[in-house]
C-alpha cells in the first residue's frame, strides 16, 4: 500500500530543531496566581450581591438569636401588667403582647428555635443523608436497590402524621418536631448523594485510584464525597428554610412548643387573635421567619452558582 | 528484543449483563470483549486498534482488573490474576498501571498535584520519611518534564498536555513494569500529542517499560508500536508486527481501516483506493453467528456467515479470517 508516513524521518532528530534548554521551563510555567478550589468559590460568591446580603443577614440574625436573649433586660416569660399590648417603642422595639411580655425578646428566642431546627436539619442531612446515599451509590446492585426502596417508602409517609403520632406517645413538645424532622430530612439528601456517587464512581480519576489499589474508605472519603460536596452544600442551605417553615407551621397549628416558650410559629399564631388591635404581634414573628428563609435562599442560590463547575473558566 | 512474556491473555471474555423488567432479570449480555488471546513481551509496545465500541477500552480495563472478566485468564509473568481478591491484587497493582484517556477527568479536581502523585506512594507505602515522599514527588514531576513549583497547584490550572503528564507521573510513582495506555493522546491537540508520545518513548527507554497502547489513531500506533493487534466487535481479527501490518494487511477489516488513514500528500492520496465499508457495526448484544465482520466484509462467502474463523498463524503473524488477503 502506498501510504507511507516516513517513520524513519520522524525519528531522525537532526530534522528537528531543539528548543534551547533555557526556554524549556518557560513553556511549562504557570503564570496565573494560585487559586484553591474554595478560594475560587469565594471569589465568585462575593460577586453575587444578593448572596452576600443573605450571608450578612444570616450573621446578624444568628447574633441576635444567640447573644440577644442574654443581654435583653426582659426575660422571655416575664409578664408586665403595666405594659400590655404596647405598640413598638424605645423600651420594647417590637411592642408587648397581651400579658405584657417583651415581643423582641420572645422573637429572639423564637429565632433561636428556628435556627436550632435548621441546624438539626442540616446535621441530619450531612450525617445520615450523605452516608446513606454514599453507601447506596457506591455499593450499587442489590444493596442500592433495597436502600433506595426504603427511602421511597419513607417518602410516602406524611410528616404531619408522624408528628401527631409522636405527640400521642411522647406528649406535646419540641422534641416531637425534632424527631420528626430528623426522621425525614435526610431522605432527599440521600437521593442526591447517591446519584452524585453513581456518576462520580465511573469518572476516570476514581478508576485511577482503584487501579492504584485505593481502599473503599479512601475512595469514599478522598475522592467521592469531596467531589459530591458542591450539590450537598447547596441542598443543605436550600433545605434549611424548608425545615424552619415546617417547624413554624407545626407550631402554628399548636403541635410544637408549649407556653410560655415561644417559637416564631406559635408567636405568629398567638398574634392572629390581635391582628386588628395589635398587628405587630403577628407582623414581627412572621417577618422574622420570612427574613431567615430569604437569607438562606439567597445564600443557597449564591452557593449553587459559585460551586457549579460549568461556570469555571 | 528479549522474548519474555510479561502478560498473557487467554480467551478473555468480558460480558456486561443487560437487565430489564420487574423484578429485574438478565435479558442478554453485551459482549464487549468476546474471547481474546494474546501475549505481551517485556519491553515492547503492543498497539491495540479498532473503531469506537470494539472493546479496546474494556479490554484494557479488564487487564487492570477494573472489570471482572466473565471468562478466560490473565497471567502476569507466572501469576494468574484473574480471580484474585482486591487485597491479593495489591502487589500487582504496583506492577500494572494505567494512563487514562481524558486528561480533564482523570485527575481529582479537589487534590493538588502533590496529593495526586503522593496518593500512589501512600497506598503502597513507598517512603520512610515525609522528606523522602516530597523528594520523590518532585523527582517524578521532573521525569515527565514538569517543574517542582507545580506540586502545589490544582489540576484545573494545567493544560491538557501537562495534565496528561501528571497522569503519567502518577502511574510511574509505583514503578510499574507494564502500563496500559488507554488512548492517552486522543483527547489532546495534535501539537501536544507528539510531546506526550515523546515523553512516553523516553520513559520506556529509561525504565524498560512495557506498553499496551490502546488507540484509534493508526499513524500514532504505527509510530510507537512494535506489534499491533486489530480488534473488531470484541474479537482480535489480526495480530502482526507493526511494520508488516501496515505494509500488507491480511484481514479485510485491517485493509479497510488502513485505507482510511489520511496521507499528507494529496497526489498519493488521490490515487489510492479507499475501501468504504457498508452498513454499521453489529450490536455487541447480538453479534453475527459466523465471522464478526461477515456482515460488512466485501469478500464474504457462505462459510463466513456460518462459521467463526479462529485466530491462526499465517507466516509469523496471526489472522482470523477464512480467506486472508494475499
Amino acid at each position: 500500500m502506498s501510504m507511507d508516513i516516513r517513520v524513519e524521518e520522524l525519528k531522525d532528530k537532526s530534522l528537528w530543531e531543539p528548543i534551547p534548554e533555557s526556554e524549556k521551563m518557560g513553556a511549562e510555567a504557570l503564570t496565573a496566581p494560585q487559586v484553591t478550589f474554595w478560594g475560587d468559590v469565594w471569589r465568585r460568591f462575593r460577586k453575587n450581591r444578593l448572596a452576600v446580603i443573605g450571608l450578612v443577614l444570616l450573621v446578624i440574625i444568628l447574633l441576635f438569636a444567640l447573644v440577644g436573649p442574654l443581654v435583653s433586660p426582659y426575660p422571655y416569660d416575664k409578664q408586665d401588667y403595666n405594659a400590655i399590648l404596647e405598640p413598638p417603642n424605645f423600651a420594647h422595639p417590637f411592642g408587648t403582647d397581651y400579658v405584657g411580655r417583651d415581643l423582641f425578646t420572645r422573637v429572639m428566642y423564637g429565632a433561636r428555635i428556628s435556627l436550632a431546627v435548621g441546624f438539626l436539619a442540616a446535621m441530619v442531612q450531612l450525617v445520615i443523608g450523605v452516608l446513606y446515599g454514599g453507601i447506596s451509590g457506591f455499593m450499587g446492585g442489590k444493596v442500592d436497590e433495597i436502600m433506595m426502596r426504603i427511602v421511597d417508602i419513607m417518602y410516602a409517609i406524611p410528616i404531619l402524621l408522624i408528628v401527631i403520632l409522636l405527640m400521642v406517645v411522647l406528649g406535646p413538645g419540641l422534641v416531637n418536631i425534632f424527631l420528626a424532622l430528623g426522621f425525614f430530612y435526610w431522605l432527599g439528601m440521600a437521593r442526591i448523594v447517591r446519584s452524585q456517587i453513581l456518576t462520580l464512581k465511573e469518572e476516570e480519576f476514581v478508576l485511577a485510584a482503584r487501579v492504584l489499589g485505593a481502599s473503599t474508605k479512601r475512595l469514599l472519603l478522598r475522592h467521592l464525597i469531596p467531589n459530591a460536596m458542591g450539590p450537598v452544600i447547596v441542598t443543605v442551605t436550600l433545605n434549611i428554610p424548608n425545615a424552619i417553615f415546617t417547624e413554624a407551621f407545626l407550631s402554628y397549628i399548636g403541635l410544637g412548643v408549649s407556653a410560655p416558650m415561644a417559637s416564631l410559629g406559635s408567636l405568629a399564631s398567638d398574634g392572629v387573635e390581635y391582628i386588628r388591635t395589635a398587628p405587630w404581634l403577628m407582623l414581627f414573628p412572621a417577618l422574622t421567619i420570612a427574613l431567615i428563609a430569604l437569607a438562606f435562599n439567597f445564600v443557597g442560590d449564591g452557593l449553587r452558582d459559585s460551586l457549579d463547575p460549568r461556570l469555571r473558566r | 528484543m528479549s522474548k519474555n512474556v510479561i502478560l498473557k491473555i487467554e480467551n478473555l471474555k468480558t460480558w456486561f449483563p443487560v437487565t430489564g423488567g420487574f423484578p429485574k432479570k438478565v435479558v442478554g449480555y453485551v459482549k464487549a470483549v468476546d474471547g481474546v488471546s494474546f501475549e505481551v513481551y517485556e519491553g515492547e509496545t503492543l498497539g491495540i486498534v479498532g473503531e469506537s465500541g470494539c472493546g479496546k477500552t474494556t479490554l484494557g480495563r479488564t487487564i487492570v482488573r477494573l472489570y471482572k472478566p466473565t471468562d478466560g485468564k490473565i497471567w502476569f509473568k507466572n501469576e494468574e490474576l484473574t480471580h484474585l481478591s482486591d487485597k491479593e491484587l495489591l502487589p500487582y497493582r504496583r506492577k500494572i498501571q494505567m494512563v487514562f484517556q481524558d486528561p480533564y477527568a482523570s485527575l481529582n479536581p479537589r487534590m493538588t498535584v502533590a496529593e495526586i502523585i503522593g496518593e500512589a506512594l501512600d497506598i503502597h507505602k513507598l517512603y520512610k520519611t515525609k522528606e523522602e515522599r516530597q523528594e520523590r514527588i518532585y523527582q517524578l514531576l521532573e521525569t515527565v518534564g514538569l517543574v517542582r513549583e507545580h506540586a502545589n497547584r490544582f489540576p484545573h490550572e494545567f493544560s491538557g498536555g501537562q495534565r496528561q503528564r501528571i497522569g503519567i507521573a502518577r502511574a510511574l510513582a509505583v514503578q510499574p513494569e507494564l502500563i496500559v495506555l488507554d488512548e492517552p493522546i486522543s483527547a489532546l491537540d495534535v501539537s501536544i500529542q507528539a510531546q506526550v508520545v515523546n515523553v512516553l518513548i523516553d520513559l520506556q527507554e529509561k525504565y524498560g517499560l512495557t506498553y499496551l497502547f490502546i488507540a484509534h489513531d493508526l499513524s500514532m500506533v504505527r509510530y510507537i508500536s512494535d506489534r499491533v493487534i486489530v480488534m473488531y466487535l470484541g474479537n482480535v481479527v489480526e495480530e502482526a508486527p507493526s511494520r508488516e501490518l501496515f505494509r500488507k494487511p491480511l484481514h479485510p477489516y485491517t485493509e479497510a481501516l488502513l485505507s482510511a488513514v489520511p496521507i499528507p500528500d494529496p497526489k498519493i492520496a488521490r490515487q489510492r483506493k479507499r475501501i468504504i465499508l457498508q452498513g454499521e457495526v453489529p450490536s455487541p448484544l447480538n453479534p453475527p453467528p459466523g465471522c464478526p465482520f461477515s456482515t460488512r466484509c466485501p469478500y464474504a462467502k457462505d462459510i463466513c456467515f456460518k462459521e467463526k474463523p479462529q485466530l491462526k498463524e499465517v507466516g509469523g503473524r496471526k489472522v482470523a479470517c477464512h480467506f486472508p488477503l494475499e
